[in-house]
């Protein structure tokens, strides 16, 4: 074993991927249905959608329902969230060849923006229609936000730590950030990270409906999200978890791991201008692209792409490119963007989480999927976007960032390199 | 309607197999539900106010403490019924 020092220049890379998500209930299915280009988004057929008249009646629902793939008990005595979280764990941990490590060096940091929100309102509803004894002994436990990471690291037996960043959209990456402390700091060898959320329920899709950030495209799901384009009038909520095992370089080659790609870095900021509007200028974001990119030793001709957060709002993307462009400048010209949500839907406290295994399957594969319904690219976002086909990516060193950002004005990018 | 014991014990079963996935069959009379089933007091608290709507009956929880075994939960139900 090193010493504590000998671990502050520690490499940290990804040796395991999962995921269940809109478009797939693995890694493979969801990567092989966006380079189809294929959405996730579809009618809702709840009974509640009528039931509350709510405005927006299609969303990016789950593709795999956790009960084919869970227990019976699993899913009684976990939150959707959990639920989530718990499937895409176990696909990540066999995807990296069910290490063996030390429990006390095993750690999990598992993201989410709004927590056991089915749990927190369905046990009010007991409460109120049935009375107190009627509430669910595990109501806490289900509905509190860390309830997905304590889940894991009890399925796992991680004793490293177990920890929950909550920054709405940009949870699931700074789980990936404090993911690389706890390595280089010496905490763990190994670190489950990344972010789950469930929050398709009536409630949030009727909030975020009031501050009218969803799209209303409610004949058209699968062209609602369309990241760039003209036409373009707010994100589709989508539901899933996606979570990498993150290791030290050393103790990925001492047991011979495969290993996909390097995660270098994150670059964080917060705008500290408005509770839900991005700071028009980038100002914020593009201080935390370019964080990344020089706490990764790396230079901005270095990237030569990246997997954007492009939500579909037409505010927001507007202000990402003026981060881009107020990081990169002429560089901008080189990067390679794509916006995988107007496949996936908006993920929230997943969503830097699942595009952050998009750009790690990027690098490997040198791939960059298409963006889908880019139909007329707002001239006030002159970006490379890939359209049609997806992209080669070329031979050598490469290197690319991935953004989320979060209401609260959090701004999170990961610089990631091939190996 | 009093209930016979199997048809409790059945009924009791069926509620601890939902809550801890336990086969119904290893729900026996003589059975702990701390020692031989591994049921913490989170389940067992569920299992009770699921017994309490299944067989229509009022178990108070000064009396939860007392049911140590399957049979003391079928008995007591049994007797709150009649």
């Amino acid at each position: 074993m090193t010493s504590l020092r000998d671990r502050r220049g520690q490499r940290v890379v990804v040796t395991g991927l999962g995921a269940t998500t809109p478009v797939g209930g693995t890694v493979p299915q969801t990567w092989e249905t966006i380079l189809a280009g294929q959405s996730g988004a579809r009618t809702m057929d709840y009974d509640w959608v009528s039931k509350y008249e709510l405005p927006v009646t299609f969303a990016a629902t789950i593709k795999v329902p956790p009960g084919e793939v869970l227990t019976k008990v699993e899913t009684r005595r976990l939150d959707p969230s959990s639920q989530y979280a718990l499937i895409a764990s176990r696909e990540a941990w066999a995807d990296a060849g069910q290490p063996e490590v030390d429990p006390e060096r095993l750690g999990v940091v598992i993201g989410s923006g709004i927590g056991g929100v089915w749990t927190l309102l369905d046990q009010w509803d007991n409460l109120r229609e049935k009375g107190p004894r009627r509430v669910y002994p595990l109501a806490v436990p289900m509905l509190m936000p860390n309830g997905p990471a304590a889940a894991v690291s009890l399925d796992l037996g991680a004793r490293a730590g177990a920890h929950t960043p909550v920054s709405a959209c940009a949870s699931g990456a700074e789980g990936m950030g404090y993911a690389i402390e706890m390595i280089r700091t010496g905490r763990a060898d190994i670190v489950v990270a990344g972010g789950t959320e469930a929050a398709v329920h009536p409630l949030p899709i009727a909030g975020f409906a009031a501050m009218q950030a969803l799209s209303t495209r409610n004949d058209e799901p699968e062209l609602a999200s369309r990241p760039y384009d003209t036409a373009r009038d707010g994100f589709v909520l989508g539901e899933g978890s996606a979570l990498i095992v993150l290791e030290s370089e050393e103790h990925a080659k001492a047991r011979g791991a495969r290993i996909y790609a390097e995660l270098a870095s994150v670059g964080m900021s917060s705008d500290a201008h408005h509770i839900t509007a991005p700071e028009p200028e980038g100002a914020g974001a593009s201080r935390a692209m370019v964080a990344a990119v020089e706490r990764a030793d790396l230079d901005l001709r270095d990237i030569i792409h990246i997997n954007a957060h492009a939500t579909s709002t037409p505010v927001g993307d507007i202000a990402e490119y003026n981060a881009i462009k107020r990081a990169f400048g002429d560089l901008t010209e080189n990067l390679t963007v794509t916006a995988t949500k107007s496949m996936t839907g908006h993920l929230l406290g997943a969503a830097g989480a699942l595009e952050a295994v998009f750009t790690i399957l990027s690098i490997y594969h040198r791939t960059v999927p298409a963006t889908i319904n880019l139909d007329n690219q707002d001239p006030q976002i002159p970006l490379n976007v890939v359209t049609g086909e997806h992209q080669t990516l070329p031979d050598g060193d490469i290197a690319a960032l991935n953004n989320s950002f979060g209401f609260g004005g959090h701004n999170v990018a990961l610089a990631f390199r091939s190996i | 309607m009093a209930q016979s014991e199997q048809e409790i014990l059945a009924g009791l079963a069926d509620i601890v197999n939902e809550e801890t996935g336990l086969d119904t069959a290893s729900v026996e009379m003589d059975k702990s539900f701390t020692d031989d089933l591994d049921i913490d007091s989170l389940s067992m608290m569920t299992i009770v106010v699921n017994a309490e709507e299944k067989f229509g009956v009022r178990i108070p929880d000064s009396e939860v403490k007392n049911l140590k075994t399957v049979r003391d939960a079928v008995t007591f139900i049994n007797g709150a019924q009649s």
